[in-house]
């Protein structure tokens, strides 16, 4: 094995990225075992999975070797949804010692739980994730990740720890303060989304500090899709090794999958999260290399097991072995999804929930499209909606008041502002069949 | 006693005034006067002409959102002072004006002072009961041929 690459960074060893580099055989050993422990616990404790076993005429035992993951049936944000807020927990709430959030898709968060073992195997991946992209004790890490609800705070905050670095729990937002604390800290490594950091880069640079200049070496980035082309100014503004990492709240959060020194693809921490790719339209599963849509099956999760769990992210498995060693599966990085969800700032917003919020504000729908821009590096979201005869005045003071009512219903809805626009009737393009809703002008 | 006021929505960019005054220029309308309400985003085109009916068919047929509003016209002497006048009277009365434009005639020395109330008949009640000269719609277009 080249351990050398195991910590590049700091040449050292840490015994938590051990499994990152289990023979074959023995991954697919515990894989297996792992398997067939999730999927009783889940038919045990979950009606909705177990109704849906017996549906296909299926129990346990159908599962003999990891092939047999492709007879289970799959799982949909929309059952998460549909059971809110707990009804997919696996475990009692004595057992339960944390709840995190997401958007969903009607303005209902999607609610995940973590036993006591489940948050200590999150801090594991974490910490094999911040290993990977190089990170060690003595590190000091400024956690710029939002805390709260949103996994991505307390998810990175644990696994640095776990890892030995010294965390920052600066939270997201409050520019000034960040560049403050990366000045004054010795901050070493910072974690956030992609576009929060090229806007800090470019409000420090406005206030006369260069990070180019500051000790800071690394930048975990993830929660939102980034291109290559923004990985390579980030690290040549920034002077970073900017690394990606993947994750999703509905299989633990943060810690699914992360980069390594070679940045050729993600390695899935596949003894906790098992990958397929399957075809988003008939749902076949697809062999390593071809692209298709991820879905994970968390196999040592216990307050909420994910079975077959759809992610709708596009992507393939990368199974050729990788410089670092690991001999766990990568995959590519994740630039679309099958289906519309935005990721914006981090948050999830479907076009129907806008269109909800609309509805709800003028009683009937308007034409309306969703355009995305990056500015400065913050993503922005501009909802522009044709104005009609219902809402139309002749008075300022009325209108201003429409468009008002109509940020406020999305905001409420979604948790996000927008940029909203008033604009004249029939000017937003018509197109036949499907409407093109959403306009992603971010050049991602 | 009223007047007929058409409003269009328009969005606050280059060349979007044109568009409707072209379409009824096209069909032979005259605009007797018009009022531009702006925000940074967007702007709010108010419209006097005599054949209102007309018009409003042809803006809505072009794709416009047309709102119709009744407005009071009333006429003062074209000197200064002409409009405080008025303006006194309502305020005396406690009424409150959404907005106002005013225009000149290109005959006499008459001034046309066009006010937006929410409720404009106690308005119209008000001003005659001060002595001032509400304009109706015929006297109004008589002084356009």
């Amino acid at each position: 094995m080249q351990t050398e690459l195991w910590n590049d960074a700091a040449g050292g060893f840490h015994p938590v990225s051990a499994p990152d580099f289990l023979p074959e055989a023995r991954l697919q050993e515990v894989q297996l075992r792992r398997l067939r422990a999730v999927v009783g616990r889940a038919y045990a404790h979950v009606p909705l999975f177990r109704q849906r076993m017996d549906d296909l005429g299926l129990t346990p035992d159908a599962i003999g070797s990891l092939a047999d993951i492709a007879k289970l049936p799959f799982t949909v944000k929309t059952d998460l949804r549909d059971t809110y807020p707990f009804g997919l927990f696996a475990s009692p709430m004595g057992d339960v010692v944390r709840l995190h959030a997401s958007s969903g898709t009607t303005g209902k968060p999607i609610v995940v739980a973590y036993t006591r073992e489940d948050v200590d195997v999150w801090a594991e991946v974490m910490a094999r994730t911040f290993a990977a992209c190089g990170l060690h004790r003595g590190d000091i890490l400024q956690n710029a990740f939002g805390y709260g609800l949103f996994t991505g705070g307390l998810g990175a905050h644990y696994g640095a720890e776990a890892l030995g670095a010294t965390v920052i729990p600066v939270s997201g937002g409050n520019t000034e303060r960040q560049i403050m604390v990366l000045k004054d800290f010795g901050v070493s490594a910072l974690c956030c989304t992609p576009s929060y950091f090229v806007h800090l880069i470019e409000r420090a640079r406005e206030v006369g500090v260069d990070l180019r200049e500051l000790p800071l070496r690394v930048g975990v980035f993830g929660a939102e899709p980034w291109s290559d082309a923004m990985r390579a100014h980030i690290e040549a503004e920034a002077g970073v090794k900017a690394y990606d990492i993947y994750g999703l709240s509905e299989i633990i959060g943060p810690g699914v999958a992360s980069e390594c020194a070679a940045q050729e693809g993600l390695h899935v921490f596949e003894d906790h999260f098992y990958p397929e790719i399957i075809d988003p339209e008939t749902c076949r599963p697809l062999p390593d290399g071809t692209e298709g849509e991820l879905v994970l099956t968390t196999l040592s999760k216990k307050a909420m097991p994910m079975i077959r769990y759809r992610t709708r992210d596009i992507t393939r498995i990368i199974s050729e072995p990788c410089a670092c060693g690991r001999s766990l599966r990568r995959i590519r990085r994740i630039g679309r999804r099958s289906d519309d969800m935005i990721i914006i700032r981090g948050v999830n917003v479907f076009p129907s929930q806008i269109e909800a919020a609309l509805l709800e504000v003028e009683g009937t729908l308007p034409h309306y499209q969703i355009i995305l821009t990056r500015e400065r590096g913050l993503d922005q979201i501009a909802v522009e909606v044709e104005v009609t005869a219902e809402v139309f005045s002749d008075k300022i003071r009325a209108l201003e008041a429409v468009r008002a009512r109509l940020a406020q219903a999305i905001e409420h809805i979604c948790g996000i502002r927008v940029d909203l626009r008033l604009v004249e009737p029939r000017t937003i393009a018509r197109s036949e069949g499907k409407a093109r809703r959403v306009i992603d002008q971010r050049n991602i | 006693m009223k007047l007929q006021q058409l409003s269009l929505f328009l969005e606050n960019r280059p060349g979007r005034l044109g568009a409707p005054l072209e379409a009824i220029a096209a069909e032979g309308i005259n605009l007797m006067t018009l009022s531009l309400a702006d925000t940074a985003q967007f702007g709010i085109l108010r419209l006097i002409v005599r054949e209102w009916e007309r018009a409003k068919q042809v803006l809505e047929h072009a794709g416009w959102v047309v709102n119709l509003t009744e407005v009071v016209a009333v006429d003062v002497p074209d000197r200064p002072g002409g409009l405080a006048e008025v303006l006194r009277v309502l305020e005396s009365a406690g009424l409150n004006i959404e907005y106002m434009y005013a225009f000149s005639l290109r005959r006499g020395d008459k001034a046309i002072l066009i006010f937006r109330f929410e409720d404009p008949d106690p308005a119209i009640d008000v001003l005659k009961t001060a002595g001032l000269h509400v304009v109706d719609a015929e006297e109004l277009f008589s002084h356009f041929p």
